[in-house]
């Protein structure tokens, strides 16, 4: 392909090709207008909606900061750990994985790899494209997820990391779920799962394991990080 | 003749010094509304027009909207809470107190904050999910993707910050929780830690430092990133719309290109 950032082909033989055509490559960005669509004004439309919205909000963390408190205990005292010591809610995921792996596993490594996953998403053209996961290549797909599938199956079972690993067994059972399905499976939902494609099935692992962490890490950990129910406390 | 509110404002809009200010003048014709738009330094970063079935609450939720109205909310209850906070030992924790009991609506004030923090942190999550799973990553939008992951950084380094200010027990050993992750960075771990804390320990300094980077550095950085994302959302063809868009089967382009 040439350096440039776009090819235009044309012939001149019109007995040979009889229409011109202009090809643009992948290098270029072209927005082509398919359809011209209705539009709003976003002044003042959409800015009214956007005002309407945030005050809609507004309303709603206001009262709820008129009848829930947040907050505030004891001055801060070094020589005295509470038991457990949690983190902010958002990263208690993290403080869950931190109790099955070392630190420097739990607290560089995987956050380390969740953002540089994130930024890449729209850098692989097998995102962009996004067919569904096991509508190529099908054979060879399927055995290369569940080598995928065991060897983190096997890996949460090493560490323990039961919490990690349903969540996990779940996806897997979906995924295989989409395997068996095809466009023209007569279910919808099943034609619904086979249109996902790679990027979805880990987006949505990520996701899952991200509530059930969190949420396990919020309510279903006590003393010494160990499990409690929270009705029973 | 008795004139209508629209005609006094109209009027009003019309004024010479009205028109100095914001240099476009009367009227509702699609032209002065784009005007409205593009001659204001802060709306500019918007189109001047939205597809309609972007508008619609289901292609959105808003979220991105709503995130800025939390961050709006925060910016405005934060510099209030300024107002009576001194970030020293022990004098933050009485202030905190001060907020609860004794300055008027300071418990409000608080009570809003955090719930709106708590807000930010969860729309900005789910404001990513929802744009990923309509796709709206996709070319030309990939950089402004990653502006969005820098913001979402961001806003968890303000949350977290912002946890260590009220110097109780639930803050001090949240911010030692999460501070000894630092330290397990290899080679450069206890630096980074040193550095982060302004010692070896959750201290004085460490909350003065929270306190700079709570207050100042965190907030400009955000709204630098927030005015790009916002004018990248312009640049790149206005927000992701499904069908309007080219299918962007690149592989079977190139291959015909060649």
């Amino acid at each position: 392909m040439s350096d440039k950032d776009f090819v235009t082909g044309m012939d001149s033989n019109a007995r040979k090709s009889p229409r011109r055509v202009a090809f643009i490559t992948r290098r270029t960005s072209a927005q082509v207008k398919v359809v011209s669509e209705e539009t709003l004004q976003t002044f003042p439309e959409v800015l009214f909606r956007a005002a309407v919205a945030i005050e809609v909000m507004a309303i709603g963390l206001v009262t709820m900061a008129l009848f829930f408190n947040a907050p505030l205990e004891g001055i801060a005292d070094p020589s005295h750990t509470p038991n457990p010591a949690k983190a902010p809610w958002y990263f208690l995921g993290l403080q869950e994985m931190l109790h099955y792996f070392p630190p420097v596993v739990a607290g560089v490594l995987v956050p380390g790899l969740v953002v540089t996953a994130l930024i890449v998403i729209p850098y692989f053209n097998i995102n962009i494209e996004a067919q569904g996961l096991f509508l190529k290549d099908r054979e060879q797909r399927l055995r290369v997820f569940y080598m995928a599938a065991s060897a983190l199956v096997l890996f949460l079972l090493v560490f323990r990391v039961y919490v990690a690993l349903v969540p996990t067994l779940i996806i897997a059972i979906f995924m295989i779920v989409a395997a068996q399905s095809s466009p023209q499976t007569s279910s919808t939902f099943r034609r619904y799962l086979s249109s996902k494609p790679l990027s979805c099935w880990i987006m949505t692992w990520f996701l899952f394991e991200l509530v059930v962490l969190t949420a396990i890490g919020t309510f279903f950990r006590g003393p010494g990080w160990s499990w409690v129910w929270p009705w029973r406390s | 003749m008795a004139k209508t509110v629209d005609q006094y404002f109209d009027e009003l809009r019309d004024t010479r010094v009205w028109r100095s200010i914001f240099r476009s003048g009367t009227g509702s014709s699609p032209l002065k509304r784009s005007l409205a738009i593009q001659q204001n330094v802060f709306l500019h970063l918007f189109s001047t027009k939205v597809r309609r079935r972007m508008v619609s609450f289901s292609a959105t939720w808003y979220l991105g909207t709503l995130t800025l109205g939390t961050f709006f909310i925060l910016v405005v209850t934060g510099i209030l809470l300024m107002l009576y906070y001194h970030p020293s030992v022990p004098q933050a924790y009485a202030d905190t107190k001060d907020l609860q009991f004794v300055v008027s609506s300071g418990l409000f004030l608080r009570n809003l904050h955090r719930w709106s923090a708590h807000a930010m942190v969860f729309l900005v999550f789910a404001h990513m999910f929802k744009v990923f799973y309509r796709g709206a990553y996709r070319p030309p939008r990939e950089f402004n993707w990653v502006i969005g992951i820098v913001l979402l950084l961001v806003t968890l380094l303000l949350s977290y910050t912002g946890y260590l200010l009220p110097w109780d027990q639930l803050a001090y050993w949240a911010i030692t929780v999460g501070s000894n992750i630092a330290s397990a960075v290899p080679v450069f771990g206890d630096k980074i830690h040193f550095m982060l804390l302004g010692g070896n320990l959750v201290n004085a300094n460490a909350l003065l430092r929270f306190y700079v980077l709570h207050c100042m550095i965190l907030p400009l950085t955000a709204i630098f990133f927030i005015a790009i994302h916002f004018w990248r959302i312009r640049k790149d063809g206005g927000l992701y719309a499904h069908q309007s868009e080219p299918s962007l089967n690149h592989s079977a382009v190139a291959k015909e290109a060649r």
